[in-house]
């Protein structure tokens, strides 16, 4: 392939194969730091698999599965992004400064996920030990069957929050439409309090930790109830 | 998969850009659907009694002049009729009943695609960027249209399977998903007399519209009635002579993305599909969410 030189990271020229070889082969080479990536028009994987402590600027709105099992690097979309943004996200950071679509942290193991606007149904599905923190508001199913991790919801959550969570916790400062099934809310500890402040202030957001609600697993599902009967 | 678009242009004075915005909207979307495409477009055809009649003949070499001359011999009507490949416009004052009777009678092999006094429909088997070439997508104009691009998952690749899906005058509707009870809606429908032509779920959705606005209700009453009688996953995305209308189902696992600036409304399965348009990048955008009906007016 082609080598790519840094000034011409720009989906009108290149490929998003071509980027992203550039993004996983050439940094640390070359050795830029930082990276900017322009007109990305809403193409899909863009930054998947990164794995350098490098800064990546995307200066637009981005498709499906923008930074996806990120290791390391710090993405800033100047945009919107489309589904399963930072999706398995190993560590690092991905921030939105707009709206991101559904399904955004899905199964992200670590790291950090800020979305500065909402976003949409299935947020942090299937986490997996990733923190997400919305600034805006969450769609419906979102933290299904959380595993670890954290996501923080400045505004509302859609309905069926947190259904078939096991050990993630959510902190929701606004409404929640409806709590999924075996999610409950519970009282805030101090840890909580002092956890909701840490993960705000890695966003520069500002709200009173003391403001946040936590839902997590009532673990009634972790084991089979005969009695149940189906009825969950 | 399947792709929707959609586009209404505001000001008049832009509608003869219509064909050339929708044509890339349309070749991109082809990623998402390559089987099949259509595009309904919108504008008056003009006032009194006349209407517009989308025909398709899938049968290579079809002798188009000697439909629109026996035509004018066999029904007493005036006709004009213009044809581009598969595809015959008739502009004529005749009743829809009649043509249909007529074409079956005369030429069973020629499918009445749409009637209307706005409306006239292209679709076509192949790919959506050859199918927009093949019909001069690029040169169309009008105030608004709404586009498919098809990825056959429950019925047969076919033209007649290709959306938009119409059904009585000037209404359309493509979808992205796929129905889980067309076939119980279509019996019900059936007992009140409504006829189908095909065997998709998604003439279902359409037909079911259509009767619930031929008994009185508005196209947002009926939607509501449809999000408790349709099972399954839609994007449905609509066209009448006045408006464009939107929703997505209550699980909202089928894209959609709108955006607005002060020329038009545009709508598709995917951002990249829009990212040509003029005025994009300061456009209002948003993703509609679920159950809620987003409707557009001339």
């Amino acid at each position: 392939m082609e080598p790519v030189s840094l000034g011409a990271l720009d989906l009108r020229k290149l490929s998003v194969r071509q980027l992203n070889h550039f993004l996983h082969h050439e940094i640390g080479a070359t050795s830029p730091s930082r990276v900017e990536i322009l007109n990305p028009n809403g193409l899909h994987n863009i930054a998947v698999g990164l794995d350098a402590p490098v800064r990546v600027d995307v200066r637009g709105h981005a498709g499906y599965f923008l930074g996806g099992m990120n290791r390391q690097a710090r993405i800033v979309v100047h945009g919107n992004v489309g589904w399963s943004v930072a999706e398995n996200m190993m560590s690092g950071e991905v921030r939105v400064k707009g709206f991101a679509s559904q399904c955004a942290g899905a199964s992200a193991h670590g790291g950090l996920l800020f979305i500065e606007g909402s976003a949409s149904s299935r947020c942090g599905i299937s986490l997996k030990g990733g923190d997400i923190v919305v600034g805006g508001h969450v769609g419906h199913m979102s933290a299904f069957m959380a595993q670890a991790g954290h996501l923080v919801v400045c505004g509302d959550a859609g309905a069926g929050l947190g259904d078939s969570l096991y050990e993630a916790v959510i902190y929701v400062r606004g409404k929640i439409h409806s709590l999924g099934a075996d999610a409950r809310e519970e009282p805030m500890a101090e840890s909580d309090y002092d956890r909701v402040g840490q993960l705000l202030s890695r966003t520069g957001l500002d709200w009173p930790p003391r403001e946040f609600k936590r839902v997590a697993s009532a673990k009634t599902l972790y084991h089979w109830n005969v009695d149940a009967d189906q009825e969950y | 998969m399947c792709g929707i678009i959609g586009l209404l242009i505001k000001p008049e004075s832009k509608r003869s850009q219509l064909g050339e915005w929708v044509t890339p909207m349309m070749d991109c979307m082809g990623d998402r659907g390559p089987d099949s495409a259509g595009l309904a477009v919108f504008s008056p055809v003009g006032d009194g009694p006349l209407r517009r009649f989308s025909l398709f003949c899938g049968q290579p070499g079809f002798d188009w002049t000697e439909l629109g001359q026996a035509f004018e011999r066999d029904t007493a009507s005036e006709g004009h009729l213009s044809a581009i490949e598969n595809h015959g416009r008739l502009v004529s004052p005749i009743a829809p009943d009649s043509l249909e009777k007529w074409l079956s009678r005369e030429f069973p092999a020629v499918h009445l695609l749409s009637t209307g006094r706005s409306i006239e429909v292209y679709k076509d088997q192949g790919h959506p960027a050859e199918i927009a070439e093949r019909y001069g997508f690029a040169g169309l104009a009008a105030s608004h249209c709404v586009g498919h691009t098809r990825m056959a998952t429950e019925s047969a690749v076919s033209p007649a399977h290709a959306h938009p899906f119409t059904a009585g005058e000037d209404f359309c509707l493509v979808h992205n998903g796929s129905l889980s009870n067309p076939w119980s809606l279509r019996r019900r429908l059936e007992k009140r007399g409504v006829d189908f032509e095909t065997d998709n779920d998604t003439e279902a959705a359409c037909r079911f519209l259509e009767w619930r606005m031929r008994e009185g209700e508005s196209l947002e009453d009926a939607l509501k009635a449809a999000f408790v009688e349709l099972d399954g996953f839609y994007t449905l995305l609509m066209a009448t002579a006045e408006k464009l209308v939107l929703v997505r189902d209550a699980f909202a696992c089928k894209p959609a993305v709108v955006a607005e600036t002060e020329d038009y409304v545009a709508v598709s399965s995917e951002f990249r599909s829009l990212a040509h348009l003029p005025g994009i990048r300061s456009a209002e955008l948003f993703e509609p969410v679920p159950e809620e009906i987003y409707s557009w007016s001339l």
